[in-house]
């Protein structure tokens, strides 16, 4: 207990809690990134509805944007968590299964982030799609391309490229919200923490070192984000 | 598809047969407002017409609902013969056939006032979008054409660059160039110059002129009255909706009988 | 849908709503003067300050607010002098943690939207002050204040927002407030969705309320704007 640091948490060498805390980072990455995907469908889904959508299509895109940037995220895994088992119990009687069913922590709570980053991808995506020039647009049609190559072809190209920025912010956004996974007893960089914390009673230390790990997490895929920025958009920035 | 059939034919022109466009009673309104109130003109194989006009005269207009990025709302488009088939829907006209129209269209070059060359691509890719994408020609094939077309407007330099990165006269040849490796029988000009410094102008009138010398088809909607009067053969002038004049340059320019156009030329 | 359930769900919930608004209120209000702080040391050009300033926001918004919750709930009885000083008392109640981790949170960001602000101002107006004679401190009282706070309302409405639904995570180190009795009345009744329902829709209406306070406060605060024909549409941002 005297003795005891950050070093011995990161440390591989005997009694070091190294290679569990740096088994919990890549949970929370992997579960992140789960979750950023999906959030990314779901937001491409909520774009399109928005932008090309009729009343009802749109209503529903918009009520679901507010929705889930009024309500607490936490409340949001709960549902998925606690939520699936009212939905999975009764099915898995049908199957015969007795007892309590719910989605694994991995599961319910990759797919909360992703219902919840959707809302923001849903906007990022449709601001990208809006910042595409209507001349381009126009050229690929005048040339006879049909609906569907000037959407491969053109826009696609084009809002991704302007929505990477945007979307580094999620990304960022999710990595802080994966955090809350940790209450479903996904054994990620918080709950390894806790129980680290919970085992050495030193819970200072072990916040601290989860801390760093987010922090560090973040730096490098802001940094590579920014890279893939420059890289990808050579062709947008005047000179 | 007769690509290089209709590439020679458009360099040797033949007389009287079917005109290459054909626009007849067009009409055209945004909402209540009539922009083309009924305009006719046939541009054979070979013509280079200039559309003149001040601002609202629906001019612009006219050349867009030539491939159909305006739709107009009564009166017919042909293309080599082939009229575009329109339907009535609640939005108003559309066309009936989507696939005639991007078909009609890949034969169509038009170059733009404000170039809309696609920002995420080099121009050399911009050039080979359309035949590799559209026409699906062998890429190799159309990268060679490409090069030879960038260094018949003067860029062959630039080809790997970005288009954000050239001078505006250099985009709008890139743009020429785009247009031409559609290998177009009829190409449509809106505004080129117009959106140029001045300085630039004269870069892009020379690659006109040398296409117009070509034998290409050509429909220009212009400000530049030296290269109505000089390099066209056909001058159309549009007021309010309506042909006001239309004749030889010399005919138009010359004993100009319209008191309107005349007011025209003096502003 | 269970009705009487929803109506019971309901009223076991809005007792949480005055907490919920405390830690919201308090870490708001206190957090506004610590990211004015954070945003003027930014600015000040002095190196020392600037750098803290930088450091402090990058190091809080980069970091996940329940771990800066943990940190000074679990982590700071770590050390035996803070146990035995005067501020344990403090530190030792989840409420207080709360409001002190949620505080420093909002600050990094608030320091930032009041940054933008600040910078905002036009230097033509800053000028104009500097020639009618005001002192350093007047023209920045009189001006650079009042315009910035103009400028700023709108980010930080959606800041409070954001907060509002932070407060949820105070539910995590037992405070009862919406979230937290929420919680407890899923883990008693197995009933997620009507539960989530009820909850979701008191989140919504407090930020319906604020939404409608911030944007009567920008109306008050805007009249050289309020005459403006064409007033320009503002897109609710995404991710801020």
């Amino acid at each position: 207990m005297n003795e005891f640091g950050l070093l011995t948490v990161f440390s591989f060498g005997p009694g070091g809690w190294g290679p569990a805390m740096f088994k919990a980072a890549a949970m929370t990455i992997a579960v992140a990134l789960t979750g950023f995907v999906f959030g990314a469908m779901v937001g491409a889904l909520g774009a399109w509805a928005k932008i090309a959508g009729g009343r009802i299509t749109r209503g529903i895109a918009d009520g679901y944007t507010t929705v889930l940037r009024g309500i607490p995220d936490l409340l949001v895994i709960y549902l998925f968590y606690f939520g699936s088992s009212a939905v999975l119990t009764p099915i898995g009687r049908m199957f015969g299964a007795t007892g309590f069913l719910s989605l694994p922590g991995f599961l319910a709570g990759a797919l909360a982030i992703g219902i919840v980053s959707g809302a923001y991808h849903t906007e990022v995506f449709r601001g990208a799609y809006r910042s595409v020039s209507r001349g381009e647009i126009e050229a690929a049609v005048a040339i006879g391309m049909s609906r569907a190559l000037v959407f491969r072809r053109i826009i696609v190209p084009l809002s991704l490229r302007f929505a990477l920025p945007g979307l580094g912010n999620v990304w960022q956004l999710v990595l802080k919200e994966s955090a809350l996974i940790s209450v479903t007893g996904l054994v990620e960089i918080l709950r390894q923490a806790q129980i680290g914390a919970g085992s050495t009673r030193q819970p200072f230390t072990f916040f601290l070192a989860a801390a760093i790990l987010y922090l560090v997490i973040s730096s490098v895929s802001g940094w590579t984000l920014q890279r893939a920025e420059q890289r990808f958009t050579r062709g947008l920035r005047r000179v | 598809m007769n690509m290089l059939q209709s590439q020679n034919a458009s360099l040797a022109p033949v007389a009287e047969s079917v005109p290459a466009v054909r626009v007849s009673q067009l009409r055209k309104s945004y909402g209540a407002l009539e922009v083309l109130k009924g305009v006719s003109l046939d541009a054979h194989d070979g013509d280079v017409v200039s559309i003149l006009g001040s601002s609202g005269s629906g001019k612009s207009t006219m050349l867009r609902c030539i491939n159909m990025l305006e739709v107009p709302n009564g009166g017919e488009i042909a293309i080599g013969g082939e009229v575009i088939r329109l339907k009535e829907t609640r939005t108003g006209p559309q066309p009936a056939d989507r696939l005639q129209v991007d078909r009609l269209r890949s034969r169509i070059g038009m170059v733009f006032q404000s170039f809309n060359l696609w920002s995420h691509m080099t121009i050399l890719e911009n050039v080979i979008e359309a035949p590799v994408h559209v026409q699906k020609r062998p890429k190799a094939e159309c990268i060679e054409e490409a090069r030879e077309l960038l260094a018949k407007v003067g860029i062959a330099d630039k080809a790997d660059h970005y288009p954000a990165h050239l001078s505006g006269g250099q985009q709008q040849r890139a743009a020429i160039a785009r247009a031409l490796a559609q290998r177009p029988r009829v190409m449509l000009f809106d505004e080129p110059t117009s959106a140029l410094d001045p300085e630039l102008v004269g870069e892009v009138l020379r690659v006109m002129r040398a296409l117009a010398e070509e034998g290409r088809t050509m429909l220009v909607v212009t400000h530049e009255m030296g290269f109505a009067r000089d390099v066209s053969n056909k001058v159309v002038f549009l007021h309010k909706g309506v042909v006001e004049e239309e004749g030889s340059p010399d005919d138009v320019f010359g004993g100009s009988r319209s008191e309107r156009f005349r007011q025209f030329l003096v502003r | 849908m269970d009705f009487p359930f929803l109506c019971q769900t309901l009223l076991t919930l809005l007792p949480g709503v005055p907490l919920t608004l405390k830690l919201a209120l308090s870490s708001v209000v206190l957090g506004v003067f610590l990211a004015l702080l954070l945003a003027l040391a930014r600015l000040s050009g002095i190196r020392p300050l600037a750098w803290i300033s930088r450091v402090y926001v990058f190091v809080f918004r980069s970091t996940p607010l329940l771990v800066q919750i943990f940190l000074i709930y679990y982590g700071l009885g770590q050390f035996p002098a803070l146990r035995h000083s005067v501020l344990w008392p403090i530190l030792r109640e989840p409420y207080w943690c709360a409001v002190i981790a949620l505080t420093l949170n909002t600050a990094a960001y608030g320091s930032e939207i009041i940054r933008g602000g600040l910078q905002s101002v036009p230097a033509g107006q800053i000028e104009a002050a500097r020639a009618c004679g005001m002192s350093r401190f007047q023209v920045f009282r009189r001006i650079v204040l009042p315009l910035a706070i103009r400028q700023a309302l709108p980010g930080y409405g959606n800041e409070v927002i954001l907060m509002v639904k932070a407060t949820a995570l105070a539910s995590v180190i037992t405070l009862m407030e919406v979230t937290g009795l929420a919680a407890k009345l899923i883990s008693e009744t197995y009933r997620a969705i009507e539960v989530f329902i009820v909850a979701g829709a008191i989140y919504l209406i407090i930020n319906f309320v604020i939404t409608r306070i911030i944007q009567a406060l920008e109306h008050w605060l805007t009249p050289h704007l309020r005459s403006a024909p064409a007033p320009a549409v503002v897109e609710q941002g995404g991710p801020a």
